[in-house]
């Protein structure tokens, strides 16, 4: 069983939610990453999305387009988040890693040196935003053949069919994207995400996380409880950009956060 | 290939290149948008309107001039101009806006974004959406906004809201990220009219279709004044829809030679240049896949040429096959070469072309003297220099 379905199973069987930080590779410096993803474990991560940075991020907001401009800076690339991840994967074997990103640094990669790349590194599900199904097929079948689930995304506006289809090609989780709109955009109406939900789950039996707009720890809970979990990314990295100067603030106000919206989600 | 050329598949798929890398928010409207397409494609009653407006309101067909004077200087084959320039706006962009503003208006959206680099495309979307009544956003790198600040000007008194863009380069493709997510933002009234022949299917064959007016006009007109067809098709490569509009028509003409010219900037040694078919390889930006200019990690690098509109780091999906299948040449020409042609040609025809034309008149002239004087060259005059008249007195040191 891979360690996604492990982690959802596991959460499953005691009544709790997954709580899914996200987070720049290398944002706001290479070496601030690998003890960021430790610490967030420990304030309560059941998985951890890392961000592979691109120059052009279009589904992003402004805040992770920041994020990614500045670990481009460093020179973080592909390669690197892959070495990153090895190196968490070392010191921690029970914590899925999902990368997420866009497909054109996969691409200069070559999509069968990616998937061996990604399977030494122990990555647990690739999520690649402007990959669609329709253009998915080779690299998502490389990925299964080596247990890495690709990860699709859900919006507010696919319709029933689409979510069938996201079903037969996905795997490990389904990511719903809670508002239309870039990351870290407006606010949610819960109402709408309830509603939503009810329709996915009827045609998946995939766990669903929750992303785009939960920004504290109220709706984190609620969020996560209308799904399998929560994503959080731009409430995360809007503390990096505001503790540039000092990111080991940065760190602890991550994990004060992320330590809230556990509590609140097991309450 | 004898058999009639046929791209893209039904995905939008050109051989490797094309179709719809896009996030899961943009499937529904990218989906909704082909359907409206297909539907008015071969719908009489669109055509005609089409048609009438292209002709009332553009001002075309456009005339295919003979630059005689210039060809006989030149000493090679017979020049002929397609006087894209001479159309409402200045430039063959409006030949695509007014299409997809149409669609726009047929699908019932109330609001229409788009992208810009040089702000021709920005100039003929707030003109039609001016025309129809529909608000208007036009996204803008901060950096084209201070070289272009002339066209900025045209667009807000069209009541078009221009918007300059503060990230990544401050050029066409951070208008372009922009206006996706704008787009991503509000599906539901929005029409998003891109200007080139890139971004996910069916833009690349839409917009297409709707610039190879230019084509089909410049080959019945060459016919017509020649009485035969020409022996080469040049035309500028930015994203390239003045190239692929002037091409499509003539491609199954095997005898008709077509050259994109892209834009060498300092040089293509030098590595500030924006010319990805000539030394870019492929990857996936807005929406397909195609040449780009990146790095080893597959990172989009900057760009660099003297017309904000050919300064981007992709190209049409098209071309890139086009490049592949050896039916189309691509080129390459320098800030520097291009501001001969712009020179040439102003002092020879008196007519002003833009810097992006520029590139296509500059290679014109390289390529004339090598032909023999009953040879023909139909080159592509993409767009009417007047915006380009701040940048060039302040490279040639004058206050205006």
């Amino acid at each position: 069983m891979s360690r996604l379905a492990a982690t959802f199973e596991q959460l499953s069987k005691t009544g709790r939610k997954a709580l899914i930080p996200f987070v720049s590779a290398g944002d706001p410096r290479p070496d601030f990453t690998l003890p960021l993803m430790h610490a967030m474990v420990e304030a309560g991560a059941d998985v951890i999305e890392l961000g592979v940075p691109f120059s052009d991020p279009m589904a992003d907001g402004p805040v992770i387009q920041r994020a990614s401009e500045r670990a481009l800076a460093h020179k973080m690339s592909l390669r690197r988040t892959l070495a990153l991840a090895l190196e968490f994967r070392r010191t921690n074997q029970h914590t899925p890693v999902v990368l997420m990103g866009y497909v054109n640094p996969i691409e200069a990669m070559g999509y069968e040196d990616f998937a061996n790349a990604a399977q030494r590194a122990e990555i647990d599900g690739v999520l690649t935003v402007d990959l669609p199904p329709e253009e998915a097929e080779e690299c998502a079948a490389l990925l299964k053949a080596r247990d890495i689930d690709p990860i699709f995304l859900l919006a507010p506006n696919s319709s029933e069919e689409r979510i069938k289809k996201m079903d037969a090609v996905g795997s490990g989780y389904l990511y719903y994207v809670s508002l239309k709109g870039v990351t870290g955009a407006g606010h949610l109406d819960i109402a709408d995400v309830e509603a939503k939900l009810n329709q996915i789950r009827a045609n998946t039996r995939l766990p669903v996380a929750i992303g785009f707009g939960v920004k504290d720890a109220q709706t984190a809970k609620t969020i996560a409880h209308l799904g399998d979990g929560a994503v959080i990314g731009s409430a995360l990295i809007s503390k990096i950009e505001a503790n540039l100067d000092d990111p080991e603030r940065a760190k602890n106000e991550i994990v004060e956060l992320l330590k809230a919206m556990r509590e609140a989600m097991d309450s | 290939m004898t058999e009639k050329y046929n791209m893209p598949d039904e995905r939008g798929h050109f051989g490797p290149y094309g179709g719809m890398f896009v996030a899961e928010t943009l499937i529904p409207p990218i989906q909704e948008l082909n359907a409206a397409y297909q539907q008015y494609l071969n719908d009489p009653e669109f055509i005609a309107e089409l048609d009438a407006d292209l002709q009332h309101y553009v001002g075309r067909p456009s005339p295919l001039y003979h630059a005689e004077r210039w060809s006989r200087e030149l000493g090679g084959a017979q020049i002929y101009l397609k006087r894209e320039d001479l159309n409402h706006t200045g430039a063959h962009k409006i030949n695509n806006t007014i299409g997809q503003a149409l669609l726009a208006k047929r699908m019932g959206k109330t609001r229409i974004i788009a992208e810009t680099g040089a702000g021709q495309h920005g100039v003929a979307t707030a003109t039609v959406a001016a025309r129809l009544g529909l608000e208007c956003v036009v996204y803008m790198g901060a950096v084209d906004v201070a070289r272009q600040s002339l066209n900025v000007y045209r667009m807000k008194l069209l009541g078009a809201k221009v918007v300059a863009v503060e990230s990544g380069s401050k050029t066409l493709k951070d208008a372009l990220n922009e206006a996706l997510r704008d787009w991503v933002t509000n599906v539901d009234n929005t029409f998003y009219i891109i200007g080139t022949v890139a971004g996910p299917h069916p833009y690349p064959a839409m917009v297409r279709d709707f610039q190879a007016i230019i084509g089909r006009e410049a080959r019945q007109q060459c016919l017509d004044q020649a009485g035969r067809l020409p022996d080469a098709l040049v035309a500028c490569v930015g994203g390239g829809s003045n190239a692929i509009g002037l091409f499509y028509p003539f491609i199954d003409d095997r005898s008709v030679k077509m050259i994109g010219v892209e834009a060498a900037g300092d040089g293509i040694e030098t590595g500030r240049h924006s010319a990805p078919l000539c030394a870019g390889r492929p990857g996936v930006l807005h929406g397909n896949r195609t040449y780009l200019m990146e790095d080893d990690d597959g990172e989009i690098i900057e760009t660099h040429s003297i017309s904000a509109g050919l300064d981007y780091p992709g190209v049409g999906p098209e071309h890139a096959w086009l490049k592949d299948t050896g039916r189309a040449q691509y080129v390459n020409i320098t800030d520097n070469e291009a501001l001969e042609g712009f020179h040439s040609l102003t002092r020879m025809e008196g007519i002003i072309p833009a810097l992006e034309s520029s590139h296509a008149m500059a290679y014109t002239m390289k390529l004339a003297p090598t032909m023999s004087k009953d040879d023909i060259i139909i080159a592509c005059l993409s767009g009417r220099g007047d915006k380009d008249m701040q940048t060039m007195a302040q490279r040639e040191g004058i206050a205006l």
